[in-house]
């Protein structure tokens, strides 16, 4: 058992899915679902447990030894994304057991394929495997993103598939540069490869930066970012949910190519144009959350602001940056969740008003106080874990070059969305229409408010763990920068 | 050869990049679909071209490289389901909306 652990967290949900298209009845793929997230959660536990010894696990599939055969490689890192979407998946597919996963077929399959996805993007150590899970990951969510129906979802859908199918043809090109010129795609190999004489430097280079380029796109970095808060603004509630992590596998592909592959090699090809772009990110994300006329779309541009956010940090040197881009990615993933779901039950309880800034029916009384500290941690206002992470990237980009704009930026960006959340949250949840409308609010399913309490709770949770959370973020950022520096 | 590769790679991904650019779902689904032929195209010729070799290693003759028509193969796969997947998505936009623009029934 112990042996394969690291692959455990791509085939427990491959087995569910496959289960789930053969139990049609959704009572057994909701089972079978949750049950696949718990031992998903359960495995990627442990094996995050695990890798704080600081070994990298290198598991060979198919036994075949590692330049040839295709390897999954774990350190602390990918560990902890599997965990985050281990969680994630678990609390976004309760909140989906609730009715959602009735608007339309083969919900369950989808979302295990998604979760699939998403863990071998995290733990592969090849980039051709990198392709094929971002390709699993995008097919799945593709569908989780019409489903439900409705021309909004089908229209964002298509901008989405078009810019994702372009984004995997530079991908393939990047992918064939690099074979080209430095003949192997395990991503350590090719690290150790570039700083040899003997390949085609500047065509290396160029493969790279079409690399960077796509996964800026998955990111959501400004001129490639467009697509991003019409498309979450119209998936379903837990779909929304869940791709609150989507943009984090670009952001972590960034971190790992840079720490792994460009920081030895060619230290200088994210300088000078990464920063500015990211900065320019978080304010476009301000202002679109100024100029959001509903919570989900609000949400969208929220978790923009935080990709912006975190895009400004690979380009900057030093463990100790990295660091506080990991905690942060942690916290912003989990707010980011956790304020979609918290919009999709002030929409149920709206009625007709849904989630739009206008006087409605009154929502209970618990929502608004889980809105309170969604958007208090979204804002980054303390105590909350928003303000920790948004401390600790404040503190570790001030020594940095562009340290003076970064400030202003993310201190205005701040402000801008601080704003934003305190007015639109009293017309929502405050202003009543007249006459005032009777009775309670709807009653909201167990399973959502569960689900929507726990992601909520994440934010005081984060923040009160930060300093074992932080030591294990320095960790992962330290054993990040050793697999680059031993190369050279 | 390789001139001839190349300038078709280039000429798929010229009309394949102009015809993404349309603003009607059928272009763009053509556009991609040229695309990525171009992108099959380069991936297989980045283990260089070599003509009359099988992807085998065979004592004294010639090979060429395996890997890049695995990726090709890999990529083929992929590429024809997420066009499929589009299709029936723009589909779905025109039963929806009766307009196949790709910004279909867009309101303002």
């Amino acid at each position: 058992m112990r042996p394969h652990l690291p692959i455990l967290p791509i085939l427990i949900p491959f087995a569910a899915a496959l289960l789930q298209m053969v139990c049609r009845r959704l009572a057994w793929q909701r089972v079978i679902g949750l049950a696949a997230a718990a031992l998903l959660l359960l495995a990627s536990g442990w094996l995050t447990q695990l890798s704080d010894d600081g070994l990298l696990r290198v598991y060979a599939l198919g036994d075949w030894p590692a330049p040839f055969g295709i390897v999954l490689v774990v350190d602390r890192l990918a560990a902890l994304m599997t965990l985050l979407s281990a969680v994630l998946g678990l609390l976004t597919l309760l909140y989906a057991s609730a009715g959602f996963d009735e608007r339309g077929q083969h919900f369950h399959p989808l979302f295990q394929l998604q979760l699939v996805g998403l863990c071998g993007a995290f733990l592969t150590g090849d980039l051709f495997n990198l392709f094929v899970f971002f390709e699993v990951l995008l097919l799945a969510s593709y569908t989780l993103l019409a489903h439900g129906g409705g021309l909004a979802r089908t229209r964002a859908g298509i901008s989405y598939v078009v810019l994702n199918l372009v984004g995997s043809a530079l991908f393939l090109i990047a992918l064939g540069l690099l074979y080209g010129t430095l003949g192997t795609l395990n991503l350590a190999d090719m690290a150790s490869r570039l700083l040899l004489p003997g390949h085609d430097a500047a065509l290396a280079r160029v493969a790279f930066a079409l690399l960077i380029a796509v996964f800026a796109l998955k990111a959501g970095l400004l001129p490639l970012s467009f697509w991003l808060p019409p498309t979450y603004t119209a998936a379903g509630t837990p779909v929304a949910a869940l791709f609150a992590i989507m943009t984090k596998v670009g952001i972590v592909a960034i971190l790992r190519v840079q720490a792994v592959a460009l920081a030895p090699a060619m230290p200088d090809l994210l300088a000078g144009w990464l920063t500015p772009l990211a900065l320019a990110t978080v304010a476009f994300a301000a202002l679109g959350a100024l100029a959001a006329n509903r919570l989900r779309a609000l949400a969208a541009w929220l978790v923009l602001l935080s990709a912006g956010s975190l895009l400004l940090t690979p380009a900057q040197p030093g463990d100790q940056v990295a660091a506080a881009a990991i905690y942060y990615l942690l916290q912003s993933t989990l707010t980011g969740a956790a304020f979609f779901l918290v919009a999709g039950l002030i929409a149920g309880q709206r009625g007709d008003c849904g989630d739009d800034f206008r006087a409605g029916p009154p929502t209970t009384t618990w929502v608004r106080i889980a809105f309170l500290v969604v958007a208090a941690s979204a804002a980054g206002l303390p105590p909350f874990a928003g303000f920790v992470g948004k401390l600790m990237l404040l503190t570790t980009l001030r020594q940095t070059e562009a340290g003076t704009a970064i400030w202003i930026v993310l201190l205005g960006a701040g402000f801008l969305v601080m704003a934003t959340l305190a007015r639109q949250g009293c017309i929502l949840l405050w202003k009543l229409p007249t006459p005032r409308a009777t009775g309670p609010a709807p009653a909201i399913a167990w399973q959502r408010a569960l689900a929507t309490l726990l992601l909520v709770a994440a934010a005081p949770l984060l923040a009160i763990f930060a300093g074992p959370l932080g030591d294990f973020a320095q960790r992962t950022a330290s054993q990040l920068h050793e697999i680059g520096r031993a190369h050279v | 050869m390789e001139a001839l590769l190349a300038t078709a790679i280039g000429v798929l991904t010229a009309c394949g990049v102009f015809l993404i650019l349309r603003a009607r779902t059928f272009p763009v689904l053509l556009g991609l679909t040229l695309l990525s032929y171009a992108v099959n195209l380069f991936l297989f010729a980045s283990g260089r071209l070599h003509l009359d070799a099988p992807p085998l290693i065979r004592a004294g003759a010639s090979y060429t490289d395996p890997l890049p028509q695995a990726l090709v193969l890999t990529a083929i796969v992929i590429g024809f389901g997420m066009t499929g997947y589009l299709a029936m998505l723009a589909l779905r936009a025109l039963a929806e909306s009766g307009d196949d623009h790709v910004d279909a029934g867009k309101d303002s």
